[in-house]
């Protein structure tokens, strides 16, 4: 039976970020046909709708109010239960984002619904809707569905494909106005400190460094890749402990869960628990001196060599190819 | 200050997965207190150490994680429950878990209730936030600062990388992230300690819970390992020429960059 699927849009610094027109395509595997109501909430976001329709909404919903500028439990999840009093979706689709993670259980318990978390594939439509997620970060995986009540998942980014844009989709678009009230949390600041503005968790490409980097200024050549790459930097536990980087760069099962398109690891030498933050990728590259390294167990490609004289030589390479292309 | 901390009984870090019979095998595994719970336990003693007051440390889990408790105890807790659902379910999913948890906190008038932002197995995230939803108090996840000054709380909170700098009130339910703290190792007075530290054993009956209103909401069919990622070719040559091939490779062959 084809279901009505409500996508919720999340808009950051006033774009719409790619996993949710992710979102979108998955919403359309478990539409099976339904319409697909695009949902947008913010202190301005009218200018944002087309985007979602050129995805593949059929419809879009937006909820504007001063109270949504910044992202609340409290205020986005009144925004999104007044939407579902009108809308009654039977399935709904966040990305499994900072914000999908901290919004989707709140939603959920409201609605009494079940959620399943951070899916990466989906398996068949409509009514019998199987959803593929990695447990113990990714040694191992489960099939789910479910078993009462509304579908509701959060989807990894970088995971399921997107519908190609199409601009001459056409779609209607209705706002909805919603009382926002009693926010128990005020942000006061938010401190970018990922300076290039690549999110690690949505990045095509991820060079990661490990003990092997020896300093925080080691990670310089790995950022010059990265931004050479459109790539974000990340790390292995050893690096973080050892204080050559911020542990919000750490990929690992304790840490973020990554699937890029291209990993590249320099000096890290493969513990069960890093592998586990990123054996999924599409590519991996290894960089490490010792050949006998567990991360090459894993690799696509590896150089047995020094990170410092190696990364230098690929940013060389890669300028040049570059150019000549 | 009333603080309870929500735990995890988890696969070490360390173990490798095997399943058999469609399950996964526990049979020789180790077993940890969740890491990302550590830090919520290592947070509530100092909170309590600053404050006063009591840490008490829950989890549903059946009798094996007694051992994990008294990890916990050992660290400093003050006292432990662990809520048996072995004989009463089969399973559990988010909602029924959390559920448990709010019914046993329900009464608890806990000013400060602490958590892992996610267990290392299950990996969903969500328990932290339902059962600050059923409290009916405020919750904020993946946190790396608390700071702590009468009912007034300022709390830094890691946003995929970058911080949020936030302000609320008491009762409140946090999750941890990496970098909140240092979580401490159990010293041998505080193992010794620990033996003598009240742990409660209840069970949905203590709780007034029928297990058969809890309905799964999702429900897993199939558990697999990943496919076998072969190894891979190591490059050979001088240096210059492997990463001249490499880049090739990623190029032509692999198409990623």
């Amino acid at each position: 039976m084809s279901k009505k699927v409500l996508v919720l849009g999340e808009v950051r610094e006033g774009v719409i970020r790619n996993v949710s027109y992710e979102a979108i395509g998955a919403a359309k595997q478990i539409a099976d046909g339904g319409e697909i109501v695009g949902l947008l909430l913010g202190d301005n976001v009218a200018n944002l709708t087309q985007n979602l329709i050129a995805f593949g909404a059929d419809r879009v919903v937006t909820v504007e109010h001063p109270h949504l500028k910044s992202y609340t439990s409290d205020g986005y999840s009144q925004a999104i239960l007044a939407v579902c009093e009108q809308e009654k979706p039977e399935a709904i689709v966040f990305g499994h984002t900072s914000l999908g993670k901290d919004l989707s259980p709140k939603v959920s318990s409201r609605l009494k619904s079940g959620l399943i978390s951070d899916v990466t594939d989906i398996e068949g439509s409509g009514d019998s809707t199987l959803f593929i997620r990695p447990i113990y970060s990714g040694k191992a995986f489960e099939k789910v569905k479910i078993n009462e009540g509304i579908v509701f998942i959060t989807i990894r980014p970088n995971n399921i494909a997107p519908l190609a844009r199409d601009d001459h989709r056409t779609g209607s678009v209705s706002s909805l106005s919603v009382d926002i009230t009693n926010l128990r949390t005020i942000i006061k600041e938010v401190v970018r400190k990922t300076t290039e503005g690549v999110d690690l968790s949505e990045a095509k490409v991820v060079i990661a460094g490990g003990r092997g980097v020896k300093s925080s200024e080691g990670f310089k050549p790995l950022q010059d890749l990265a931004n050479l790459l459109g790539g974000a930097v990340g790390a292995s536990r050893g690096a973080c402990d050892a204080d050559y980087c911020d542990y919000s760069l750490q990929i690992g099962q304790t840490g973020k869960v990554v699937t890029p398109d291209l990993y590249i690891a320099a000096g890290i030498s493969g513990a069960i628990q890093h592998l586990a933050g990123m054996s999924n990728s599409k590519i991996i590259v290894a960089i490490n001196k010792d050949p006998e390294a567990n991360i090459f167990k894993v690799a696509d490609y590896g150089i047995v060599g020094d990170l410092f004289e190696v990364i230098p030589l690929m940013i060389e390479e890669i300028t040049s190819l570059k150019v000549g292309s | 200050m009333n603080i309870y901390v929500l735990v995890k009984r988890t696969f070490d870090t360390e173990e490798k997965i095997v399943i058999s019979g469609g399950n996964i095998q526990e049979d020789g595994a180790e077993f940890v207190i969740n890491p990302y719970d550590e830090y919520a336990i290592e947070e509530a003693i100092q909170v309590r150490d600053a404050k006063g007051g009591k840490v008490t440390v829950v989890t549903i889990s059946g009798e094996d994680a007694e051992k994990q408790l008294r990890t916990a105890l050992a660290m400093g807790a003050d006292e432990a429950v662990l809520i048996n659902t072995e004989d009463d379910l089969d399973e559990l999913d988010q909602s029924t878990a959390a559920f448990i948890l709010a019914e046993y906190l329900k009464d608890k008038e806990a000013d400060l209730i602490l958590a892992g932002n996610v267990a290392i197995d299950g990996g969903t995230g969500q328990i932290g936030p339902r059962v600050a939803d059923l409290l009916d108090i405020n919750y904020v996840t993946t946190i790396t600062d608390l700071e702590i000054d009468g009912t007034d709380v300022k709390i830094v909170r890691d946003i995929e990388g970058d911080s949020e700098i936030i302000e609320t009130k008491l009762p409140l339910l946090v999750t941890a992230q990496q970098g909140l703290n240092e979580p401490r190792y159990p010293s041998l007075p505080g193992i010794m300690k620990a033996k003598k530290k009240p742990l409660e054993e209840l069970e949905l009956d203590d709780l007034e819970i029928d297990a058969g209103d809890l309905k799964l909401k999702v429900k897993t069919v199939e558990v697999y390992l990943p496919p076998q990622k072969n190894a891979g070719r190591i490059l050979k040559g001088d240096i210059g020429d492997q990463v001249k091939e490499l880049v090739q490779l990623l190029h032509s062959e692999a198409k990623v960059i």
